[in-house]
């Protein structure tokens, strides 16, 4: 099942712009352009953009498009106006979570699903498997190119670009408009860091003509082009899930803490059981970690209790740029999962203190 | 990407400078580029002595961390305690205050280091 590895449609601007590329979801990536650190301070202190064209996009329209939508996702997107966009999850058959995602209304009978590149595939084959309602589908990955333009100077990066008064736009809500003279780009105010801004999506054929105005535009900002690295250290410093490795097909988004998208005023897939285990309450949660004393927890290290027994494991773990300590995500029994809560991280021949903390970890 | 005529290199992306009984041992600029931002640099094994290929520390950057493997056989004697403040020297100057060990040489060193030509070639870079 070896698949080619694709590549975004700026891939060689990415390449004169130095980056160091890596395999990523099937996807050539811009990991690092320079510093991971650099970077991240970039985008908390002034505004970097990153390429996440790799990420998928489904489009549902029709009569039956909402239909779809609230069984097979967890959130309530009859909530949702024209114009606005919410976080959401695809729960299994099993307990898990087959994706996490974002749902954009874009019309009464149009809709746009935002996927993780590493699981176009996968969503694409359980949404047509689902689709017994007729919704129409189509699967338009291929044709956009997504940029995030994050940072306190994003916004001011991109007004000068385009007509649409992007302070008027709420957070998780979004605009249609021109962008540096393009028609029909969303510019949508959500992100993955924490940093405030936008993600711009815009059809391939444009893309690098919009890549060149926002970095002209955001020149005396101190714009630079952000690698994937400083993406995951910004999420996780938010205490934001990654997919794969915060929440599987085996964690239930009860236990993730996505109880808040996780709405039982309407039937999903796998609703009933999810419900009863609301009630019953979890057994394990993910929850946020500061390390105490010098060192790096990472995926897979285990988490103990102050007796030195085995209580969980660490699913995503980083030095934080922002703060300088060691920082994770990690599942504990729900006895443990209390802020204030001391925990200790097997770090290799190590056993260091660290204590659960309120996300996000980063306190801005 | 520079790689000093005066050193020798290890596949592993170590450096070493002999001087008398004495070898300096640091990461190259290679192997920092690939590295990223370097946050810790942890050597405890100040005072022991390790064969050729062995552990003796690790190397965290803020996306992976990486073991050191010793290029040369002997003990030991000193750590770039600078580093324990500024990490990010491994990054700065790789070759110069960014050096983490010294080791006193049990034997001759090894035959199989590398030159900086064989190294360059290595990873591509002749």
């Amino acid at each position: 099942m070896q698949e080619e590895i694709k590549t975004v449609a700026l891939h060689d601007i990415h390449t004169s712009l130095g980056a160091k590329i890596i395999p990523f979801a099937g996807f050539h990536m811009p990991v690092r352009y320079t510093s991971d650190i650099e970077e991240h301070k970039t985008v908390r202190e002034k505004v970097g953009v990153f390429d996440v064209s790799h990420m998928g996009e489904f489009l549902v329209t029709g009569p039956k498009a909402l239909e779809l939508i609230q069984w097979v996702t967890s959130n309530d997107a009859s909530k949702l106006a024209i114009g606005q966009a919410q976080y959401s999850c695809f729960p299994n058959e099993t307990g898990g979570i087959v994706d996490d995602l974002l749902v954009y209304k874009m019309s009464e009978e149009e809709y746009m699903l935002v996927v993780n590149a590493s699981n176009i595939q996968k969503d694409w084959d359980w949404i047509n498997t689902h689709n017994t309602v007729g919704a129409t589908l189509q699967n338009i990955s291929d044709e956009l190119s997504l940029f995030a333009v994050q940072g306190p100077l994003a916004l001011d990066t991109l007004q000068s670009l385009t007509p649409v008064d992007l302070r008027s736009i709420p957070f998780y809500h979004f605009a249609v408009g021109e962008l540096a003279g393009i028609p029909d780009v969303i510019l949508s105010a959500t992100g993955y860091t924490g940093a405030g801004g936008f993600e711009i999506y815009v059809k391939n054929e444009h893309a690098s003509r919009i890549w060149n105005a926002i970095f002209e535009a955001g020149k005396d900002h101190g714009i630079q082009p952000i690698g994937l690295g400083a993406r995951d250290t910004l999420r996780l410093e938010m205490g934001f899930c990654l997919y794969g490795n915060d929440i599987t097909d085996e964690t239930s988004p009860l236990e993730a803490g996505l109880g808040w998208i996780t709405k039982f005023s309407k039937p999903f897939i796998n609703s009933e059981n999810l419900k009863a285990q609301k009630e019953q309450g979890v057994a394990k949660k993910l929850v946020g970690f500061i390390l105490n004393e010098k060192g790096i927890p990472r995926t897979h290290y285990n988490i103990l209790n102050t007796e030195g027994e085995p209580i969980g494991e660490v699913t995503s773990g980083t030095q934080s740029p922002s703060m300088g300590i060691g920082i994770g995500l990690g599942y504990v029994p729900t006895e443990y999962s209390k802020p204030g809560t001391i925990i200790i991280i097997e770090v290799r021949n190590k056993r260091l203190e660290a204590t659960v903390y309120k996300l996000p970890l980063l306190q801005i | 990407m520079n790689f000093p005529e005066e050193l020798k290199y290890t596949k592993d992306h170590e450096w070493v400078k002999i001087e008398g009984d004495i070898a300096t041992i640091g990461i190259t600029e290679f192997a920092q580029k690939e590295l990223g931002d370097i946050v810790y640099v942890e050597v405890e094994t100040v005072g022991e002595t390790f064969s050729v290929g062995e552990v003796f520390g690790t190397v965290e950057a803020v996306k992976t961390v990486s073991d050191l493997f010793m290029p040369v056989s002997g003990e030991i004697i000193e750590l770039n305690e600078a580093l324990e403040a500024a990490p990010e020297l491994v990054n700065e100057s790789p070759y110069e205050e960014g050096w983490m060990i010294k080791v006193k040489l049990s034997g001759e060193p090894p035959a199989d280091l590398m030159s900086h030509n064989a190294y360059s070639e290595l990873i591509g870079q002749a």
